[in-house]
């Protein structure tokens, strides 16, 4: 299996933005057997990485490999249309709020 | 400090745009630090205005703009802005000119989600600006972006909360925003209600199959401003310049210098010739003379070593040449002495609005004592009734600030007797009127010239019999015992009568 790039922009440290990046993590941890790479991008420290990869909203998540470049906006709350987006989809064990009522 | 004081100090401060009559119908500018809504149709210019906006700041006050484009990406951009002749990449290289790409991108295939912001997009501004100093944004268009993303709600918010963040960093930004109807709703998705401050809308309408361009202010919050729709022309080398019908005040002096009209006899008719700064507006039918008055009017000017302009619209160069050397005047020689300029145009070659700025920039870079318009009917033809009386207003307003006689030609439509809508629209705004007519006599058609009007001065209240031969044109003698010749109804008088109305006002009477 290739190994998966996605990059995370984000503005600073807003609820929206960790939110954002918890539900990445848990995604990945979950999906992708540990063969990833997430790079998390603050547009408000970055933002020439922003103006290069021409980012309008946030929290944007790319998918940079494997191509084609696959583009998701929104805190990524609802898990299975970011696999859905990503191009990722593998059987789903359980959703986070799920997950969530167990903790 | 008072109250009133303090009033006074915050005071609402403008940026002055530097686009050509803009800053004339806005009383000094947009409001500065604060964001104004560009609003127009398709294809009315609001992209060249926000641009302009900051060429104008580049050139003209050495401020550095961004804009952030949503809407056509930034090569084609500067492409169709080098028609214009501003180089982009050059301003880009010097960092004056910044662009924010986020045009819609064709490998752009996002799956949009909810709850997100447009906080890479405010983050890309700021930083633009804080790289650049910029004092100036355009972001163009707003309409796009709404087409892009579903959620209406969170797009109006961000918009709202950049067009803030801008405020707070004391730039001065210009939106645009596309609306479907000239004369309906200010923007479509009512942008205009969360970007509030200010609201201008440019309009491109389509008047009896003839395009007329408009600017209008509709709200500067805080500030006064011209009100009602302007005039403006997008022109090749200056982009778009805004007409100020208003600037044109009755303001000019007068001068008591006569000049003559190349016909001695008229001069005489005149009082003297006709007054330096003033407008004269010659009216007949087809092959009274009036082109010949026009060419001994400008023949007379240049040979006595006046610049002269001659602005002709009805007949090409060989022809006014031709004619010219038929009544003994050499128009090649005079133009090559520079003192002559003949222009021959079809009216239909562009806008009354772009005639009226063709003919500014020629008169400006001739600068001419006498110029003639032959024949202001023949441009009738290109404009909309309320577009021809505000060219007629610009033109004649500008020559008198700039004291040179200007002799303009209308066509009337019956060859007898009879008016022209021509001079309905400009007859107010002349100095004097000089009617050349047909005059049937008992089967026979003369010619019949009188001076209708001539503000200041004392002048000849007959009807004079001219004749037009190889030196031009000659006038003889009144018509007695005729009445009804300005009606087209010409009437022989008997002998007895004519005395008799002769005895009911005495000369002195009416000599003033």
């Amino acid at each position: 299996m290739n190994k998966v790039i996605l990059k995370l922009y984000v503005t600073g440290k807003t609820p929206k933005s960790e939110s954002a990046i918890t539900n990445l993590r848990y995604l990945c941890e979950k999906q992708l057997d540990g063969e990833y790479e997430i790079r998390i991008i603050d547009v408000l420290e970055r933002p020439q990485l922003a103006e290069n990869e021409k980012i309008i909203a946030t929290p944007t998540l790319i998918r940079e490999l494997p191509p084609p470049i696959r583009k998701i906006i929104g805190d990524l709350t609802d898990i299975e249309k970011v696999l859905l987006g990503l191009d990722l989809q593998r059987p789903i064990f359980g959703t986070i709020e799920e997950e969530n009522k167990h903790d | 400090m008072t109250e009133s004081v303090k009033a006074k100090n915050c005071k609402l401060e403008r940026l002055e745009t530097g686009l050509p009559g803009f800053d004339h119908i806005s009383l000094g500018g947009l409001p500065k630090a604060r964001t104004t809504l560009i609003s127009g149709t398709a294809g009315s210019a609001k992209t060249i205005f926000a641009c302009q906006f900051l060429v104008e700041g580049i050139k003209k006050f050495e401020q550095s703009g961004i804009f952030v484009t949503l809407e056509e990406n930034p090569e084609d951009i500067k492409k169709n802005m080098r028609s214009f002749g501003w180089d982009i990449d050059e301003w880009e290289k010097r960092g004056k000119w910044r662009f924010v790409d986020a045009s819609f991108q064709v490998d752009d295939s996002a799956t949009i989600l909810d709850n997100y912001d447009f906080g890479a997009l405010l983050a890309r501004i700021e930083h633009a600006v804080r790289k650049t100093g910029a004092k100036r944004v355009c972001i163009d268009s707003l309409s796009t972006v709404f087409g892009r993303f579903p959620h209406q709600e969170i797009v109006r918010n961000e918009i709202f909360r950049i067009s803030s963040a801008l405020k707070s960093m004391g730039v001065t930004t210009v939106i645009t925003a596309e609306r479907t109807n000239e004369y309906g709703e200010i923007a479509r998705y009512g942008v205009e209600e969360f970007v509030t401050d200010n609201v201008i809308v440019l309009r491109n309408i389509l008047e009896g199959e003839k395009r007329r361009r408009t600017i209008e202010i509709l709200k500067l919050r805080g500030a006064s401003h011209q009100k009602g729709e302007y005039p403006f022309t997008v022109s090749e080398d200056e982009g778009l310049i805004v007409i100020p019908i208003s600037q044109i005040e009755l303001k000019q002096r007068s001068s008591d210098i006569r000049i003559s009209s190349g016909i001695s006899e008229l001069d005489n008719m005149c009082g003297g010739g006709f007054f330096r700064d003033s407008v004269i507006l010659l009216s007949g039918a087809t092959g009274t003379g009036k082109t010949l008055t026009v060419t001994q009017f400008i023949a007379h000017g240049a040979m006595s070593g006046e610049r002269s302009l001659l602005l002709a619209f009805e007949e090409s160069r060989d022809q006014l040449f031709r004619n010219a050397s038929g009544w003994g005047i050499d128009f090649e020689d005079l133009e090559r002495k520079g003192l002559l300029k003949v222009i021959c145009d079809y009216p239909e070659c562009r806008s009354l609005e772009d005639h009226l700025i063709v003919m500014k920039r020629e008169i400006e870079e001739f600068q001419p004592k006498r110029m003639a318009v032959d024949s202001v009917s023949a441009l009738e033809r290109v404009a909309t009734i309320k577009g021809f009386r505000e060219f007629i207003i610009g033109i004649s307003s500008y020559i008198k600030h700039q004291e040179i006689a200007g002799l303009f030609t209308a066509t009337t439509p019956t060859l007898v007797g009879g008016t022209s809508a021509t001079e309905t629209h400009i007859s107010t705004l002349t100095d004097s009127i000089i009617l050349l007519r047909y005059v049937e006599i008992l089967g026979e058609m003369r010619r019949g010239l009188m001076i209708l009007k001539m503000r200041g001065s004392r002048h000849d209240k007959d009807i004079r019999e001219f004749s037009i031969d190889h030196k031009g044109m000659g006038i003889g003698k009144p018509f007695r015992n005729v009445s009804g010749i300005l009606t087209g109804n010409p009437m022989q008088l008997e002998n007895a009568e004519s005395d008799r109305l002769k005895g009911l006002f005495k000369e002195e009477v009416y000599r003033i």
